[in-house]
């Protein structure tokens, strides 16, 4: 199997995985309402990790099954996946493998901003206007729990990527 | 999805504007049109369905377990409670077994019974729920070869849940009364005021749902009234119990009043649903 192909697949595996952890499992265990958003954290990593070409394909296929799934109108969380793993790509240039700081602080940004779309554009322009209470009862925790279990899935992310580099440049490195 | 294989590769601001303009059509045509993605989506599901029956079986072993555990204590005091309760429900059971024998009888003189026909149902499990904070939808195991259309009503119990927004052949997706964005046409049950059900991100956590445009010129609608589905609804079926009246304010207008009721489904421990086969009529032109 080519490198690259590999890549493929088990970034293909890793989105459903998440997908699935998210709209059943934590569901039932976690005693509050509130979801951690896995595809968020997977979306983002991948956008400064690869660049972004990377980020705005894993983010396109990580909207498409919410779409998919649970919404209305087709397109919508696509669009959304597809720009933070685009605009996360930026950053490619000012991550370090060993750095923790930026990943957090671009994931923790990644879900803010993702809270902020759907509030505005799902439930600001049916008139709901008490911001605050959708900022302390969903966006908040949503970022909190997020980042919480960043610190261990980031990890295992990065452990991912790096095992797929490491097979990327052994086959490289057999053509030369 | 994917694009075939090309020898130049297309620099990252193409595909960006390529998916975006591909987005925002779909967006345009999915929202304007009646057209879905129903192939697509039947495609995923024959990947995904089956994985989310599993995962959702084991988590909801191990949320028993957790359940169990804290349970509990609280079972025990309540084991006590419900000793006193059986008392009072036995004499109160006793009082409601003559109503019932004169409901029976009133029935009959009014030939009620065209006005509450058995439905055909189909039992479904839930697998899956949003995978979000905001929206309350799920997703159950029957889709359109167990004979599920949009639209058709969903109840648990004895309440309504919700109706059936999208299907694939083998599940299909929900969305739930108590949902931001869900609007049913209801009634009083005593009195027949009309009155609009919608569901509410914030009154979710205290477990309640919203009533607004309650037309009560007569000042009779109390707490703990019942209220069901009207039969000026285009998508719900009439009768069908929605949940109690909280409680209802004046609005500024002097006109209507507006409050909260309880559902009267447990939607926080929704497992198995019943899917209403029969769709109400007017709907298919």
């Amino acid at each position: 199997m080519s490198s690259s192909m590999k890549r493929k697949i088990t970034i293909f595996i890793l989105i459903i995985i998440c997908f699935l952890l998210q709209c059943t499992v934590f569901k039932a265990v976690i005693f509050t309402h509130v979801v951690p958003n896995l595809l968020i954290v997977v979306t983002s990593s991948f956008g400064f990790m690869r660049g972004k070409k990377e980020g705005l394909y894993v983010g396109f296929f990580c909207g498409m099954l919410i779409d998919l799934f649970f919404c209305e109108f087709y397109g919508f969380y696509t669009l959304i996946y597809m720009y933070i793993g685009y605009i996360n790509g930026f950053f490619k240039n000012m991550f370090y493998d060993d750095d923790i700081k930026l990943p957090m602080v671009l994931i923790t940004g990644s879900d803010f901003i993702y809270g902020c779309i759907i509030y505005v554009f799902s439930f600001l322009l049916r008139g709901r206007f008490d911001t605050w209470y959708y900022f302390k009862n969903v966006i908040f925790p949503e970022v909190i729990y997020t980042v919480v279990i960043t610190l261990i899935f980031y990890r295992i992310i990065r452990r991912i990527n790096r095992k797929l580099e490491e097979d990327e440049k052994r086959s490289a490195a057999k053509f030369v | 999805m994917k694009k075939k294989k090309r020898k130049f590769t297309l620099s990252s601001e193409y595909v960006l504007l390529i998916f975006t303009v591909l987005c925002v059509i779909m967006i345009f045509v999915t929202f304007n049109t009646k057209i879905t993605a129903g192939p697509l989506r039947g495609v995923a599901s024959y990947v995904l369905v089956p994985l989310q029956k599993g995962i959702n079986q084991i988590g909801s072993v191990v949320s028993s377990w957790s359940d169990n555990l804290t349970n509990l204590k609280d079972v025990m005091a309540e084991n006590e409670e419900l000793k006193e309760q059986v008392d009072q429900l036995t004499t109160e059971n006793n009082i409601l077994q003559q109503d019932r024998f004169e409901l029976n009888r009133l029935r009959e003189l009014y030939e009620l019974d065209e006005k509450y026909p058995d439905y055909n149902k189909v039992g479904a499990r839930v697998i899956g729920k949003d995978a979000g904070n905001w929206f309350q939808n799920f997703v159950i195991d029957k889709g359109s070869e167990d004979g599920i259309q949009v639209d058709m009503n969903v109840i648990a119990g004895s309440g309504l849940v919700g109706r059936v927004t999208s299907v694939s052949s083998h599940s299909a997706t929900v969305l739930s009364i108590i949902d931001d964005s869900s609007n049913v046409a209801a009634q009083v049950l005593s009195t027949s005021d009309n009155c609009i059900v919608s569901g509410s991100l914030q009154l979710m956590s205290e477990n309640k749902i919203s009533i607004s445009k309650l037309t009560d010129e007569e000042d009779k609608v109390t707490s703990g009234e019942k209220i069901v589905t009207s039969n000026i609804s285009d998508k719900y079926l009439p009768g069908i119990l929605i949940g109690y009246v909280d409680q209802v304010s004046m609005d500024s207008n002097n006109l209507t009043k507006s409050g909260t009721l309880r559902p009267a489904v447990d939607f926080a421990h929704l497992e198995e649903v019943l899917v209403i086969l029969d769709l109400k009529k007017g709907t298919e032109e």
